[in-house]
């Protein structure tokens, strides 16, 4: 019998040169980042204090029923600007994601358009639109819903394309057999089968546009996020410590909700 | 419509497979020309078909079928027995030679109206069931109805139109699953789901039922089933049946015509109780 002896490989045998220097470069980078945009141990030493204090004028919040009504107020109008573009741009997103998806679209290969298109939307940020829809249409909640929209398009866009393009393909198959035509092979057999997914990613743009439309007001674009920043403004720290508790409350009580949703798709 | 046949034939699941009669007017080889005069259902001649130049998938096959015929194609895995039937109904455009189904002609790059018209009058039944599982059993076999005028009703069975929806339950009657109507179609087991398949073919009442490997995905005693009652709704409604095998006992049993496909080309077109085993050692072997 041939006695055959492998010697064990080496432990970096995974280690390409290109990958040892790719990471010594980004090791160094990140060093010499730090250096310049971190926080010094001095800089924490005198900050500290300061954010101790800051709280300390923040309490207790402020409860008088007239700021907590203008409040209540507030929040129905973020609450009414996240429902009202997330559900526009959901609609919206369903056909921008058919004509992006790949191997679905109408177009062929004209899909990386909408593609392009798509992914524009979505590294364009949330608060870059909020600015451009105030200069367009003026300060208030029409801005915000405008820039939710937007920002749901380009969230939706992309994960209903991909839910289109991994949708089961038999069924697809059977229906062109059958002589139907794209559109109706999408509402017949698409949307169907992808139904739970689209309803997923739905729900977490409800929960991202919640979230998003509560700092919009920062930038004049409606809602809490407007009251917020008048409250800093103004330096009236327990008014901002109480729009901050229910802001919490309020993205805490989405995230609940729509975790429930999703487990009783699931 | 049909349902007494179908209720006779799914009452006794277990029997023994009957021996369908075989057609006097096919031979050995070809159709006789008395099968060659009537009416032509498939007239492929010399046809080609290549997804890339150095690999031709079908070399000049010559296919004629005529009407009321149940042939069953059998070859190996690769000799181009899907290929073939996607190209009869023009899911897929030839390369080369001629190619009419129900008198219309295909050619490389299919007009719209041509395939509409062929898929019109066309049952086309697949390996797996293929049905939307998320829908109900009503609303896939409804689906049946695409490609017919005003076909946006044929979405669900909610928005089709009474005489659909009748249609429908009638082509689930004959398939014994009436009584599943309302539930979804992944709650079914295979071989119910594959009768689902049936219905949706047969609801458009087709002159012409192509079937690719129908029995594959099923357990014995379904796929007998699945088979014995493509042949009967076949016979009673005077449909022509074509569909790829790889079970023999199928395609001898439930065809009256068989036609081996190997590497690209017809190695035989024979009566199926003409089919000896070396012919069939033949089309197998490598």
């Amino acid at each position: 019998m041939t006695d055959i002896r492998h010697a064990a490989p080496s432990r970096l045998s995974g280690l390409t040169p290109t990958h040892f220097v790719a990471i010594v470069t980004l090791g160094a980078l990140i060093l010499a980042s730090m250096g310049q945009v971190a926080p010094s141990p001095q800089q924490l030493a005198t900050g500290l204090p300061g954010m101790v204090d800051l709280v300390g004028r923040m309490l207790p919040p402020n409860t008088e029923p007239a700021f907590l009504w203008r409040v209540g107020v507030r929040i129905l109008e973020t609450f009414q600007i996240a429902l009202v573009g997330a559900a526009i741009g959901i609609v919206l997103s369903l056909p921008v994601a058919w004509l992006a998806a790949r191997g679905v679209s109408p177009l062929g290969r004209g899909h990386y358009v909408f593609k392009a298109f798509v992914s524009f939307l979505r590294t364009v940020p949330d608060l870059v639109w909020a600015l451009l829809f105030v200069a367009t249409v003026g300060l208030g909640a029409v801005a915000g819903t405008m820039t939710i929209m937007v920002d749901t398009i380009g969230f939706c866009g992309r994960f209903f394309a991909e839910a289109m393009e991994d949708a089961e393909k038999d069924p697809q198959d059977a229906l062109t057999a059958i002589g139907a035509r794209r559109s109706s092979i999408l509402a017949g057999a698409i949307l169907p089968d992808i139904a739970p997914s689209l309803t997923n990613s739905s729900l977490f743009a409800l929960e991202k546009a919640v979230r998003s439309s509560v700092v919009l007001g920062l930038v004049g674009a409606g809602g809490i996020g407007q009251e917020l920043k008048v409250a800093f403004d103004l330096f009236q720290y327990r008014n901002a410590s109480t729009i901050i508790l229910v802001i919490f409350v309020i993205v805490l009580a989405m995230e609940l909700i729509t975790d429930k949703l999703r487990a009783r798709i699931q | 419509m049909l349902s007494s046949a179908s209720e006779a034939l799914l009452d006794r699941p277990a029997r023994e497979p009957q021996r369908l009669p075989a057609r006097a007017d096919v031979t050995d080889g070809r159709p006789t020309p008395a099968a060659r005069s009537g009416t032509p259902v498939i007239d492929a001649r010399g046809l080609m078909k290549s997804y890339d130049q150095r690999r031709p998938i079908l070399k000049g096959v010559d296919l004629a079928i005529s009407a009321g015929e149940r042939v069953a194609l059998i070859g190996s895995n690769g000799s181009g027995k899907s290929t073939l039937l996607r190209c009869l109904i023009g899911l897929h455009g030839i390369s080369g030679g001629s190619l009419a189904t129900m008198n219309q002609n295909l050619s490389a790059r299919n007009h719209r109206a041509v395939q509409d018209s062929i898929r019109l009058k066309t049952g086309f039944v697949f390996q797996k069931h293929c049905l939307v599982r998320r829908r109900t059993v009503l609303s896939n076999v409804v689906h049946g109805f695409f490609g017919t005028p005003g076909s946006w009703r044929a979405h669900s069975h909610h928005l089709a139109p009474t005489a659909w929806r009748m249609r429908a339950m009638e082509a689930l009657d004959d398939v014994r699953l009436a009584d599943r109507a309302l539930a979804r179609a992944d709650t079914l087991s295979g071989g119910q789901q594959q009768r689902v398949a049936i219905a949706r073919a047969l609801v458009r009442q087709p002159r012409l039922l192509i079937a690719d490997e129908p029995a594959a995905s099923l357990d014995p005693l379904s796929g007998q089933n699945v088979m014995e009652l493509f042949a009967r709704l076949c016979a009673d409604h005077g449909i022509t049946l074509l569909f790829t095998s790889h079970d023999m006992d199928h395609a001898l049993t439930y065809a009256n015509r068989v036609v081996a496909l190997k590497n690209g080309r017809i190695l035989f077109d024979k009566a199926s109780d003409k089919v000896s085993q070396e012919d069939l050692k033949d089309t197998f072997d490598d």
